[in-house]
């Protein structure tokens, strides 16, 4: 058994240790709102967090998660009404929406670490979040406006 | 075998390019090997002199120490490298304050403490950029053997700590392991320790 936080709710998971984290996720507790992209962590739609931390679900055996928590699109807020999730419907960010999971995530860690990133900073921190859709102006501008109705 | 010696014979007695050893050599050259491989430690005790045999030491082990799989991560600047030819890390990232990326973009949002054979993902426990003071890539076996020995830019070791470094680091045991697709570092951890502690025992001179 592997005892694991997620979502706040603690789990005993009977699961082979070496699964990759989003099979459980998805296949095992249901929890489909983080996606499968590539399945070599080069494209960021898996993107969970460990312990605050983001990571790639796809590429995280399921043992790393041993022992801590796991915070994953649908617990990022009670609601849906996490800063980032308001601005992202306000902007109108995503088109197809099937990379917003892992950027909202990823852009959740940057504004925990980062109150009021740079351009340069949401560059840097959103660069492994790719959007086929090139909504990348748009999620820019969420991550600033998300930024904003925080302070 | 006799057809061969007596080729070697005949190219000698022309004075080709191509000479067999002369049986007593005054300052002996280093022994040479497969670039796969690591000439082992005795190889070098027929240079006479010390303090060259110490430079020769160091430039075997520099056939490590400049292998893609060190250089990659000992890089001037803000991205590590990946590859035999020294790619751009894809995705791109950056070093950050610890030299293990920045947020969202950590080495270990993505590195696992093993390689990941169907993911391709290369890992190891403790992935992560040396730091700028411990640069690497394209520099000469003289400028990476004086980096080395310089306490300010060798994480403050001495040469018994470099020595355990090499000989023990699950980081630097990665190179001899490094997963799909990758060439391995050239012998082994071990044989690199051996040669390490060599080039100590013989004054860790650097080559020129």
């Amino acid at each position: 058994m592997i005892h694991v936080t997620i979502n706040g709710v603690e789990r005993d998971l009977d699961v082979d240790p070496e699964m990759p984290l989003l099979w459980v996720l998805r296949d095992v507790l249901g929890l489909t709102g983080t996606k499968y992209g590539c399945g070599e962590a080069l494209c960021g739609a898996c993107t969970i967090h460990l312990d605050g931390v983001p990571v790639r679900a796809c590429v995280t055996p399921v043992h790393r998660a041993k022992g801590r928590a796991v915070t994953t699109i649908e617990g990022l807020s009670a609601s849906g009404d996490h800063p980032l999730q308001r601005a992202w419907v306000d902007a109108g960010v995503p088109q197809c929406g099937y990379c917003q999971a892992g950027q909202i995530m990823t852009a959740a860690a940057l504004l925990a670490a980062n109150p009021a990133p740079s351009d340069d900073d949401i560059a840097q921190s959103m660069a492994g979040n790719i959007c086929r859709c090139g909504t990348y102006v748009r999620i820019r501008a969420a991550i600033k406006a998300a930024a904003g109705a925080k302070k | 075998m006799t057809t061969r010696l007596a080729a070697i014979v005949a190219l000698a007695a022309c004075g080709s390019g191509t000479k067999a050893p002369p049986a007593v050599a005054p300052v002996a050259a280093p022994p040479r090997v497969d670039p796969a491989a690591l000439a082992a430690p005795a190889a070098f005790e027929r240079i006479a002199d010390r303090a060259e045999r110490s430079r020769a030491l160091f430039a075997e082990i520099a056939k490590v120490l400049q292998h893609p799989r060190c250089v990659n991560c000992h890089t001037p600047d803000e991205t590590p490298r990946q590859g035999d030819t020294h790619e751009l890390h894809d995705p791109p990232v950056a070093r950050g304050s610890a030299d293990r990326g920045v947020v969202g973009m950590q080495c270990q949002t993505c590195h696992q403490d093993h390689n990941l054979e169907l993911a391709r993902v290369p890992g190891a426990p403790g992935w992560h950029l040396a730091p700028l003071a411990m640069v690497w890539l394209d520099r000469s076996p003289h400028e990476i053997c004086e980096q080395i020995k310089d306490r300010t830019r060798n994480g403050d070791r001495s040469l018994a700590e470099i020595h355990e470094h090499i000989a023990k680091d699950r980081l630097v045991a990665w190179g001899w392991s490094p997963g799909w697709g990758r060439t391995p570092a050239p012998g082994t951890q071990a044989q690199l320790a051996e040669l390490a502690a060599a080039w100590i025992d013989t004054g860790a001179e650097c080559p020129p």
